[in-house]
């Protein structure tokens, strides 16, 4: 992601102010509590394997900001002189 | 005014089945409204003018060949355009998604179209749902319906103006911090956070996956359970959604609305009032809890003592989570392409894609993300903080050991002025004081009017355990059922 100069001289005393605000949570004795990453613990979720209908190929090529042949187009992906 | 968009969403329901007054005509009443005074409210940022009256029409005809009619057919609701709409536009807020047309409904819309609530349009947000006051929405910002000068909360600060302003009875919105119930306190309605899971997230365009629940908006109790019924329940396309029987809200909002609150044990929590709360704000809140006391609860103060600890730990995980999931928008399959001159290279295309695509908030959490997830600081930053996850619960559980509820008020603040901390993230990010620990715990949480403070509306937050949402609408509709209903000064959207 790129960041403007105007945008940079903006945001880095608003991430120091942030940062410094966050690192609070150092203060917390939590050596031994282990993390929770998620409220409701689930595991291995599974569902049947079933063959679904996908969506229509032209309905998902109509958002693409770019399409040829079917395909989505992308900018080129290999330096010049490779 | 026209008397029909001043029906709760329980009585136009009954009207439309009786066959009183046509879906139609009460699908009008509210386009009509919209066209009056979405000026000056800008709650939406697309009106489906066509597909409303539409859906309007078939339940029409639906009644008219007999068919028994859902709970809430015929009434028109508001969508938060974070939710993925099949055909309409959605944006989540973000320029990066103008434009963008999905081909597929999200669960909770198919869910409320299958039940014959007309859908009037998408509402406005901060953007990818990140602040507390729609002013981060790449649209403009959305005014509240009590002084048009103030924000009406946020991130679903469309969806609060849209219900407040009576252009909808119901709307729908998400809270991963605070984003219902914040902005259904400073708008004077009623906002609901589901328990994590009890709502599809399947269609929700995702902000921070371990926090994000949508749930129901309305200007009663009641309306708002019967809108939850609607859209909870659980869905194979979302494997976080709970696979079990939706709690009983909408009876419980009807049990509670008898007034007698005898046997519940209600729980102040110490940590959430005091300083930095306004003094208006927290006297609402003490007479909200003699009032519950007056109705039958047993008040008794409880101590969370790591809840301070919230917000710093909130905004670790919420942007952590938010870096990865807004890498999806890499220009390629939908939404906005920058720089795509034939010269520049896929990586560059993405860069300046998403440099023109996403505003300051949203690029300001996704660097803080990607530096609390780095090697050599993710231990100090992000594991730290779901460390401190872990004993927001744990306080939580001793909590409710001593008591059904937990209560606090869900704002410090009343609305403030547009514009005045938009320059100062951390004034922003400590109005969700109150709604993150629910958030971090994924248990529920509604906000129901208490009074006003200086002329604008105070919110009273109940909390109870992961799967007791009818708790939370029990208390709610029983202090409803005490109180003056807030209805904002007619002249400002005269």
């Amino acid at each position: 992601m790129a960041v403007s100069d105007e945008e940079l001289d903006t945001f880095a005393g608003q991430l120091d102010v942030i940062l410094s605000a966050v690192a609070r949570v150092a203060e917390v004795a939590a050596a031994d509590i282990p993390p929770t990453s998620h409220a409701v613990a689930m595991t291995n979720v599974f569902r049947p394997d079933e063959v679904r209908p996908s969506l229509p190929r032209e309905d998902v090529l109509a958002c693409a900001p770019a399409v040829e042949d079917d395909k989505f187009r992308v900018p080129r992906i290999l330096a010049e002189e490779a | 005014m026209s008397d029909l968009i001043g029906l709760t969403a329980a009585e136009t329901a009954e009207k439309v089945a009786s066959g009183e007054v046509s879906a139609v005509e009460v699908a009008q009443a509210h386009l009509d409204r919209i066209a009056a005074v979405d000026g000056k409210l800008r709650a939406f940022l697309h009106v489906d003018t066509d597909g409303a009256l539409e859906a309007a029409k078939a339940v029409d005809a639906h009644r008219a060949s007999g068919d028994q009619l859902g709970p809430l057919a015929g009434v028109p609701l508001a969508m938060k355009d974070v939710v993925v709409t099949k055909g309409l536009p959605t944006t989540s807020g973000s320029k990066i998604l103008q434009g963008w047309i999905p081909p597929y409904d999200a669960t909770i819309s198919k869910r409320v179209k299958d039940a014959g609530i007309v859908m009037l349009g998408k509402t406005n947000m901060d953007e990818f749902a990140m602040g507390s006051s729609t002013e981060n929405s790449a649209y403009g910002p959305t005014a509240n319906p009590w002084d048009l000068s103030k924000i009406p909360g946020g991130s679903s600060g469309g969806s609060s103006a849209a219900v407040a302003g009576f252009e909808a009875p119901l709307s729908i919105g998400t809270d991963t911090g605070g984003s219902i119930r914040q902005p259904a306190a400073v708008t004077g309605i009623v906002g609901h956070k589901p328990t994590y899971g009890a709502v599809s997230r399947y269609g929700l365009i995702a902000f921070s996956s371990s926090l994000d629940q949508a749930g129901p908006f309305g200007r009663t109790v009641l309306d708002a359970a019967l809108l939850h019924e609607v859209i909870a329940g659980h869905d194979r396309c979302d494997s976080t959604s709970i696979p079990q029987p939706v709690a009983p809200v909408v009876a419980a909002a009807r049990e509670g609305a008898r007034g007698d609150l005898s046997g519940v044990r209600v729980g102040v929590v110490r940590e959430l009032q005091g300083e930095g709360y306004q003094a208006g704000v927290l006297a609402s809140f003490e007479a909200a809890v003699a009032k519950l006391r007056e109705l039958g609860a047993q008040v008794v103060e409880v101590s969370c003592p790591h809840f301070e600890y919230a917000l710093p730990a909130y905004y670790l995980i919420a942007p952590s989570e938010c870096s990865s999931n807004l890498a999806r928008f890499d220009s390629v399959r939908y939404g906005m392409r920058v720089g795509d001159d034939g010269v520049n290279s896929l990586e560059e295309v993405m860069s300046l894609t998403r440099e023109a695509g996403f505003g300051p908030e949203v690029k300001r959490r996704i660097i803080i993300g990607t530096y609390a997830l780095s090697s050599g600081y993710y231990d100090a930053y992000y594991g730290q903080a779901q460390k401190v996850r872990t004993l927001i619960v744990r306080d939580f559980t001793a909590a409710f050991d001593q008591a059904d509820v937990l209560v606090s008020p869900t704002s410090p603040f009343v609305a403030f002025g547009l514009g005045e901390r938009v320059d100062d993230p951390m004034a922003m990010y400590i109005n969700d004081l109150c709604t993150l620990p629910a958030s971090l715990a994924g248990t529920p949480a509604i906000s129901v009017p208490c009074g006003l403070s200086d002329g604008l509306p105070v919110g009273l937050q109940i909390m109870a355990p992961a799967l007791a949402d009818d708790r939370c609408y029990r208390v709610a509709a029983a202090f409803e059922a005490a109180t003056d209903r807030l209805v904002p000064p007619a002249e400002v959207l005269a």
